[in-house]
């Protein structure tokens, strides 16, 4: 494992940088978009892209978000996140989810077990490393095995990006177009468990 | 009077599709390939939901997509299509058959990586290659620019001086699958501004027949036509920018036939076209914060290529980094370098040019990379002889 000191071009410094690291149908590109979505309704420049690659359904994808107070131009991809969102715990195995990453990085698992043991199960170093069991909570809240919402809820408790209130807003304002009050209402759940649920080290 | 439009979060192709809904034109041919076929998809869908009123026109191939939009078009329809990479490779031959009549097309071409090897992502080879096939070229930054270019270029293409299909171009993935922020113009205002489409002789009004493509041989004309599309391209440069400047009364943002930053005392400059602009603004912004006079000219307008005020903006430097998105195999560099290096050749004292290849196959440049151009022209700025090969960035070179 890399144990380098991360640092970022002067170029990047005024952003917030976040990487999101899933397989092809757990919505980490959703998750993502999501986030720049509700900066875009706090009145902060936003930008989110996946990493384009094989589109495969359990394949690991990557996607990016990235939030300012000043208008984003850069269109590099990011090669030193603050913050690390990793939706399936099994790549954890198989790629190395802190690459790159800032020394004093938020690392957030999707993980049923606490920090430590995961530190210890993975060899993990460094950084700062929050885990939220959010396949479960998606389970018993959504009532489908899809982690990414109960990770933004997760993501903006240890982060403190935008306050829950304006998540929840936005997911009763956007999903609320697309999905029956059930199905919404089941997001927020979700959203508001894992903000609650999710531990720190 | 300018407008405050809530700002959308939107990918590059949505907000491309969005400019065509609110243009509503005539007749669309199309065929998909990524990464333009979220634009041509978007589009369809307006055409199901009645949201438009066009002619959608599935086709079999891009060569089959730009005959049509060339028979809608002399037809007297106001026509568009949208392709990217080996689409645009296919539609090769009719291109230079829709500008050598004069057609008013506007086609947005998605900047992509020719094949081979087998590539999808972001370069600009497929648009360059074209740079001479008698269309007019506009590269975009980013989504508000990539929207704005489409509806200045339904004007630009269907100006009775000008007369001549126009291609605009933004970053294939990069722009067109990015969440970023759009802020549009209200369908009427788009109206308004693009006006109703005026044919020409077109081949529908059957009270006044005409012949579209007769042979046109060594006793006819064919010199003659090319010499005109030569002036129609002299004409555009002054079209652009009136059409530009009429598009900021609209909308508050002006464009300007290139784009400087920082210029104005600037010794080393780079210019570069596309998203890389936005990285290589916040590398000059570094560098004149340490006390380094460096500057950028991102450019828009590529055919016709301004290159009176290149030589303008240029003409001050010591050193002008060229970065090319593209290779033309066997010249001195790029197309744009070897475009920008004529441009100087008038001016005394000549600046040095230096060619750059970055991000084919959509190879990621990152402010390092932009900052090791720099380091490069200003060691240029106080060498007495200067190599000027090609210089790669982020190239691994154990690997070629």
């Amino acid at each position: 494992m890399k144990t380098a000191s991360q640092t970022k071009h002067p170029a990047a410094q005024v952003m917030t940088e976040i990487r999101w690291h899933g397989r092809g149908g757990q919505g980490a590109v959703t998750a993502a978009k999501m986030v720049a979505e509700v900066a875009l309704g706090q009145q902060k420049h936003f930008q989110a892209f996946p990493e384009y690659g094989p589109e495969r359904s359990g394949a690991p994808i990557v996607a990016f978000t990235r939030i300012s107070d000043e208008p984003i131009q850069i269109f590099s991809g990011v090669e030193h996140p603050q913050i690390v969102a990793v939706l399936d715990p099994t790549l954890l195995s198989i790629i190395d989810v802190t690459k790159g990453a800032l020394d004093d990085a938020v690392v957030l698992i999707n993980s049923d077990l606490p920090p430590a043991r995961l530190r210890e199960k993975y060899k993990m170093q460094g950084r700062r490393l929050y885990t939220v069991a959010a396949t479960k909570i998606a389970v018993e809240t959504i009532g489908r095995s899809i982690p990414n919402t109960p990770m933004v809820g997760a993501l903006v408790r240890i982060t403190g990006l935008f306050p829950l209130e304006s998540v929840v807003e936005f997911m009763r304002a956007e999903f609320g177009k697309k999905f029956p009050p059930k199905v919404v209402e089941g997001n927020v759940a979700a959203l508001t468990r894992a903000y609650e649920e999710v531990q720190g080290e | 009077m300018a407008t405050v439009a809530p700002i959308l979060a939107v990918t590059g192709n949505e907000a491309v599709a969005e400019a065509m809904r609110q243009i509503n034109p005539d007749v669309v041919a199309a065929y998909p390939i990524t990464p333009a076929t979220e634009i041509v998809q978007i589009f369809a869908q307006y055409v199901a939901d009645g949201k438009v009123d066009t002619e959608f026109v599935t086709v079999e191939s891009e060569h089959s997509a730009m005959s049509a939009v060339i028979g809608s078009a002399a037809g007297g329809a106001r026509t568009m299509t949208a392709t990217s990479s080996q689409g645009l490779a296919l539609m090769w031959e009719l291109l230079h058959v829709a500008s050598g009549y004069r057609l008013p097309i506007v086609m947005a071409n998605v900047n992509r990586a020719l094949s081979g090897p087998i590539n999808i992502h972001c370069d600009h080879s497929d648009s360059m290659g074209a740079r001479d096939t008698g269309w007019i070229q506009l590269y975009g930054e980013a989504h508000q620019e990539a929207y704005d270019n489409h509806l200045m270029a339904v004007r630009i293409a269907e100006h009775p001086e000008i007369r001549t299909p126009v291609m605009t171009m933004y970053d294939g993935f990069i722009v067109s699958g990015a969440i970023g922020p759009l802020q549009e113009l209200e369908t009427e205002q788009v109206q308004e501004f693009i006006g109703p489409f005026q044919s020409i002789n077109p081949l529908l009004d059957t009270e006044h027949p005409v012949t579209v493509g007769p042979f046109d041989g060594l006793h006819g004309w064919f010199f003659e036509h090319k010499a005109g599309q030569q002036l129609a391209m002299d004409r555009a440069l002054k079209v652009v920018d009136e059409i530009d400047r009429e598009y900021a009364e609209l909308s508050g943002r002006r464009y300007d036939l290139l784009d400087p930053y920082r210029m104005n005392d600037a010794e080393v400059a780079i210019v570069v076209i596309g998203s890389t602009a936005g990285a290589t603004r916040m590398v000059v912004d570094d560098l004149r914060a340490r006390g380094v006079k460096a500057g950028m000219i991102r450019v828009r307008l590529f055919r016709p290529f301004p290159y009176v005020e290149y030589a303008k903006a240029l003409s001050g430097c010591k050193v002008v980094g060229v970065l090319d998105r593209a290779e033309s195999f066997g010249a001195q560099g790029g197309p744009l370098f070897l475009e920008v290096r004529a441009a100087l050749y008038d001016c005394d004292p000549r600046p040095k040019v230096l060619p750059f290849i970055y991000g084919l196959g959509g190879r990621d440049i990152f402010p390092a990379n932009i900052d090791e151009a720099f380091a490069a022209l200003r060691k240029a700025a106080s060498a007495k002889k200067v190599d000027t090969k090609r210089r790669y960035l982020n190239l691994r070179k154990d690997e070629v």
